[in-house]
């Protein structure tokens, strides 16, 4: 009997010692960066393929015109008065490139490692730069800037080597226009992103985010995107321009 | 025997401890259906063990549209945006005409499998069983009143020969792959990818993803044509998780719109589509754009036009609530 007790004991732990090794990491190996933990690989060159919402991206809409934004009464007369000289003569032809809007900027992304536990992503349009925090700091009290504070964590499917997906959360950033023509945005806003992989037929990647942006000022409703990306082989159609009001 | 009794807790004291272990670890991976359960990571202060979710999300229910992208563009006979046609397939578009709908043996022929992302509706979604197995048989979006639904085959069945009868549905498989539903469509009847009369061949293909985060569901819809797209026409579309089940079934019901039944069939000579301008003109939109190049889908473009593209000017009469253009017609010529 106390064979059997022992017997069954040594299987047991056996089986907890494998289960609690699988709990940490696939494969056993002790990860601690965010770049050794990624279940998909978002790093490269993308271009935005504009089949949405062409005609708010690629062109600047009339004035006054939010279509499709469920803006509140307090963002109407900041949208008919938007004013793009006015922008750029304060310093401020950013605006429509900030964390709200910069995804759904027509335009190549170039994302890379910055160090083990920070994912860059590198906007030609607007030559804007993201920085994506998997290992959070301290709250800082820092200026709010145009990209904000984003801080990222990694999503991964239960079974070995599925894949997986990475949500990032922005906040502290500039008041900004989620469209060229002025449909604001406020420093109050946060931003909620979930990057995804999809392999296309032709045997091309495709990076679609899920951007949901919430303002308690300027929206009624969460403003719900899902820009997408073709990867590209390398970066030779990179082509860095600076920011405008008007374009 | 007080060394059998103190054997006998000692073992079953691991028993608990192991069963604890397991059963903890087995609720980290698998997670509720909802996945909800990530935290938020702006309070973690370490980098963070990637949150661990299952391989399947909960699917079925009823998905509200979000309405926050246009993906339709059906608000004038001429609006080919985000498209890359053939040259054919830009002829067919430009040859259609809208009366086409109002012939009463074509009123409730509905429209095809890539409306369940181009129409307005929101999804609703159930899912069938195998009474005897208890496994998962299949996944059915349900029908609107001028789209005939999708089944999304679960259960690995073979695809029907390349011979066999062409739907507007198609066939459509499924599996589970990175944590997302992917579909692949085909034996699909020749129709149309825009209600403004852009074609689809009955040789096009979709394959689909279905992603979830939280309570949103992106559908993804890459549709191949090698007769009239040069491109895939990739749209991906958000819909959120609805509190209140979702029904858009009426039935159509034919009625007089008056055609008389066996007239010819209403249609445009392409080159004198009446309408060809009116798209361009009411948003000072460039030519090919609106016809739908293949250029005009990437940020070249954009650049290329930046220097004689003019917004077009506030609109001050026939505006929509958000301040936008509406279709200013005159009588059908």
């Amino acid at each position: 009997m106390r064979r059997s007790l022992c017997a069954i004991a040594v299987v047991l732990a056996a089986f907890s010692a494998r289960t609690l090794v699988h709990a940490q990491r696939p494969g056993g190996a002790q990860l601690s960066s965010a770049r050794d933990m990624a279940p998909i690989d978002l790093t490269g060159y993308w271009v935005s393929y504009v089949t949405e919402n062409w005609r708010y991206r690629m062109v600047t809409p009339a004035k006054g015109e939010y279509r499709r934004i469920p803006v509140s009464p307090a963002a109407v007369p900041i949208i008919n008065a938007w004013d793009p000289s006015a922008d750029t003569q304060a310093g401020n032809q950013c605006k429509s490139y900030g964390v709200g809007a910069i995804m759904n900027v027509p335009g190549r992304l170039h994302i890379t490692w910055q160090d083990a536990d920070t994912l860059r992503i590198d906007a030609d349009a607007g030559t804007q730069t993201r920085l994506f925090r998997f290992s959070a700091r301290a709250s800082s009290a820092a200026k709010p800037t145009w990209q904000g504070e984003s801080t990222a964590r990694w999503e991964r499917i239960a079974a070995p080597d599925e894949g997986g997906s990475l949500r990032v959360v922005t906040s502290n950033m500039r008041a900004g226009y989620l469209r060229k023509n002025g449909v604001p945005y406020s420093e109050r806003a946060t931003v909620s992103e979930h990057f995804d992989v999809s392999p296309l037929p032709d045997g091309g990647q495709l990076l679609l985010v899920t951007t949901i942006v919430e303002d308690p000022v300027y929206l009624n409703a969460p403003y719900i995107t899902s820009p997408h990306f073709k990867k590209e082989p390398d970066g030779s159609k990179w082509d860095p321009t600076p920011c405008s009001s008007t374009w | 025997m007080l060394i059998d009794l103190v054997t006998r807790r000692s073992v079953l004291a691991l028993l608990i401890a192991v069963l604890g272990t397991i059963a903890a670890f087995a609720q980290d991976t698998a997670g509720p259906q909802s996945r909800t359960r990530s935290t938020d990571p702006q309070s973690s202060t370490q980098p963070a063990d990637p949150a661990v979710l299952p391989s399947q999300f909960e699917f079925t229910g009823s998905w509200g549209p979000l309405a926050t992208e246009d993906v339709q563009n059906d608000s004038v006979p001429v609006d080919y945006l985000g498209l890359a046609l053939t040259d054919e397939g830009r002829t067919r578009a430009l040859s259609y005409d809208e009366s086409q709908k109002s012939m009463i043996e074509r009123q409730c022929q509905g429209w095809g499998a890539a409306y369940a992302v181009l129409g307005p509706f929101g999804l609703r979604i159930s899912s069938q069983s195998d009474p005897t197995t208890k496994r998962l048989v299949s996944y059915t979006i349900d029908a609107w009143e001028d789209w005939m639904g999708m089944t999304i085959w679960m259960d690995g069945r073979p695809r029907p020969s390349e011979h066999a009868l062409h739907t507007q549905a198609g066939f459509t498989t499924g599996r589970w792959e990175g944590g997302a539903l992917a579909a692949h469509t085909t034996h699909m009847k020749a129709g149309f990818i825009r209600k403004t009369g852009v074609p689809l061949s009955d040789q096009a293909t979709i394959d689909w993803r279905f992603f979830r985060h939280d309570n949103v569901l992106t559908v993804l819809m890459v549709a191949r044509d090698p007769i009239y797209l040069v491109e895939p026409e990739i749209i991906s579309k958000g819909f959120r998780l609805s509190q209140t089940p979702l029904d858009f079934r009426d039935p159509c019901v034919p009625g007089f719109e008056g055609r008389e039944p066996g007239t010819a069939v209403p249609h445009l000579a392409p080159e004198e589509n009446p309408f060809l301008d009116e798209f361009i003109k009411l948003y000072h939109l460039p030519r090919e754009a609106v016809l739908g190049y293949r250029e005009t889908l990437y940020p070249e473009y954009r650049k290329k036009i930046k220097d004689t593209y003019v917004s077009p000017p506030p609109c001050t009469e026939d505006c929509g609530v958000a301040g936008n253009f509406v279709r200013r017609r005159g009588p059908t010529p």
